[in-house]
């Protein structure tokens, strides 16, 4: 595989992002690019980690019906992941400020506390939970995006690991919540009902984690600041 | 036309600034320096800002070439900081309004380094990378405040690179980050440490922790002291730029400042370089002189303030050493 039929469609924040085919099918290939700023051993050793985290969880996630990309071929050599391509998709971010309405929100904002609650009952923590990391995917080619005929898929695994802590699980929606608030003006209610699906899908957990999560939170916000 | 005074004093730096809308008029500054292998302590730290803080009122009065009755302003950090020297900082712009008559505005330190920043550099609307001994905070603008994107769940950048320093017994003076940055530039041998981002927030008590616990042996096994403070840098500034570039890209900004005390480190600067020209993004940072801790960044944050009519109630005057830099409502910026 090489990426020269390939279109570049953009710079993420760790990789180069291109469109192309693959066997046939949409592909979206994810090049980890040299990074110059750091230590070539620390940029060998992120990297390899990253592609590895990223391949486990997203195999681990299908294996129990999470919706992520699926995965085509990992070229360690060459730095880059090749995953399903969707063709129409958008990000929750865009999703929220551009198509929703309240009610519609708080139904998807559910179902994604009770997706992140099954991905946590199986211990895989993502490790960096946005509205740009959850893509709303169409079921079928209807004009516009309306929640109830998309699938909600899960994406970016590069800071993932399999961990059962609940401290961990804590930092994974303490990171969540944070990035939700810093985007968007409607975060505490969104947030609210996620942490409703959450305790829905995720039974026997939820309560530890909740107390984690207030005390990860309670660290952060109300922590000492000097200088 | 509007002067501002800016009393700064909330940690081991003692400054005070005087700004006339874009001018500066003057800024000074001293800084309590503790023994090798000690950090600075708020009694002390806050002994040394009462010893000082009349003579340096006199230096930046003089060095300005104003009259007290030109001031319009008088702003002082009210937090975060430690609170004795915040106190004693605090009681002094408190004493000089009241006799000169003058308004009275208590500033965000952390607003007052970005607008600083902004004010020094001409940077727009940047992704702030805020990092000091207190803090480690990536921050944008949205919605008329400054939204706090990443922060370090646990200890400081600075503080991890400060105890680092008591560890090996440096110099504090003029700042033991200055003496890491000159001892990592010898440095050869990279030692691979723990590397830990989480999201857009990072973690830096765990190096902390495996660089007391192993630096004596690794001293010992052939790793100069010099190369033990490279890996470090190089460990923890990458963890920076990382996190920094993720903000990026999920805001989609183009511009970077960095401000705080580790932000005049070169190598910092020049990593941050390197990554925002492979992303077509532009860096702005400063040297020490307004990186650190200064009043000048105080008197221009609440100039901002004071020209976009806010005003304080002499008893909202006080201090508090727990200061969020999204509290502020940030009605002087028009975007």
């Amino acid at each position: 595989m090489n990426l020269d039929n390939f279109e570049l469609l953009q710079q993420g924040a760790e990789a180069k992002l291109y469109k192309g085919i693959y066997l046939g099918k949409p592909c979206f290939a994810k090049e980890r690019f040299i990074k110059s700023y750091r230590h070539p051993d620390l940029d060998t050793f992120i990297t390899k980690e990253r592609m590895r985290a990223e391949s486990r969880a997203i195999v681990r996630c299908k294996s129990v019906g999470i919706r992520t990309p699926m995965l085509y071929l990992v070229d360690y050599k060459r730095r880059i992941i090749f995953l399903e391509y969707f063709e129409e998709h958008l990000t929750l971010k865009d999703y929220i400020e551009n198509y929703s309405n309240p009610k519609e929100l708080e139904n998807l904002a559910v179902d994604i506390g009770k997706l992140i609650g099954k991905m946590h009952s199986i211990s895989v923590i993502h490790g960096d939970l946005t509205s740009s990391n959850i893509l709303l995917v169409k079921k079928l080619p209807l004009e516009g995006f309306k929640s109830e005929n998309c699938d909600l898929v899960l994406i970016d695994f590069g800071l993932a690991h399999t961990e059962s802590s609940a401290e961990d699980k804590g930092v994974d929606l303490y990171v969540l919540e944070r990035a939700l608030i810093s985007t968007h003006s409607v975060a505490n209610e969104i947030f609210a009902n996620i942490l409703k699906g959450y305790r829905e899908n995720y039974k026997n957990g939820f309560k530890e984690v909740l107390n984690k999560f207030e005390e990860v939170r309670s660290r952060g916000r109300k922590r000492t600041m000097v200088g | 036309m509007v002067i501002a005074i800016g009393f700064e004093g909330s940690a081991n730096k003692l400054g005070i600034g005087i700004i006339e809308d874009d001018k500066i008029l003057s800024n000074c500054r001293r800084t309590y320096i503790s023994p090798p292998g000690e950090g600075f302590m708020p009694k002390e730290t806050a002994l040394h800002h009462r010893q000082n803080i009349l003579a340096v009122l006199k230096q930046a009065l003089d060095e300005s070439g104003i009259k007290p009755e030109e001031i319009d302003v008088v702003c002082y950090t009210k937090g975060p900081g430690m609170g004795a020297p915040l106190a004693c900082v605090a009681v002094v712009a408190r004493t000089v309004a009241q006799i000169w008559n003058k308004p009275l505005l208590g500033v965000n330190h952390c607003i007052g380094h970005i607008e600083m920043g902004r004010f020094i550099t001409g940077a727009d609307n940047p992704i702030v990378l805020y990092v000091s001994g207190g803090n480690t905070q990536i921050i944008a603008y949205s919605r008329k405040k400054y939204r706090i994107f990443g922060e370090t769940i646990d200890i400081a950048v600075g503080n991890c690179l400060d105890r680092f320093a008591r560890v090996l017994k440096l110099s504090n003076a003029p700042s033991p980050g200055f003496n890491i940055e000159q001892m990592a530039k010898k440095g050869t041998k990279y030692l691979p440490l723990p590397y830990c981002v989480k999201g857009m927030d990072v973690s830096f008590s765990g190096i902390l922790t495996y660089m007391e616990e192993r630096s004596k042996k690794l001293i010992k096994e052939g790793f100069t002291p010099e190369d033990l403070c490279y890996s470090l840098q190089e460990t923890v500034f990458a963890m920076l730029v990382e996190t920094t570039e993720r903000a990026l890209a999920h805001v989609g900004s183009k511009e970077v400042l960095i401000v705080g005390g580790v932000g005049c480190n070169l190598r910092l600067q020049e990593m941050m370089r390197i990554m925002c020209k492979e992303r077509g993004a532009k860096i702005f940072a400063t040297d020490e002189r307004f990186c650190i801790d200064n009043g000048l960044m105080i008197a221009r944050a609440g100039l901002e303030m004071f020209k976009s009519g806010s005003r304080m109630k002499w008893e909202d005057c006080g201090i508090t050493q727990r200061f969020r830099t999204d509290d502020v409502d940030v009605i002087w910026r028009k975007d």
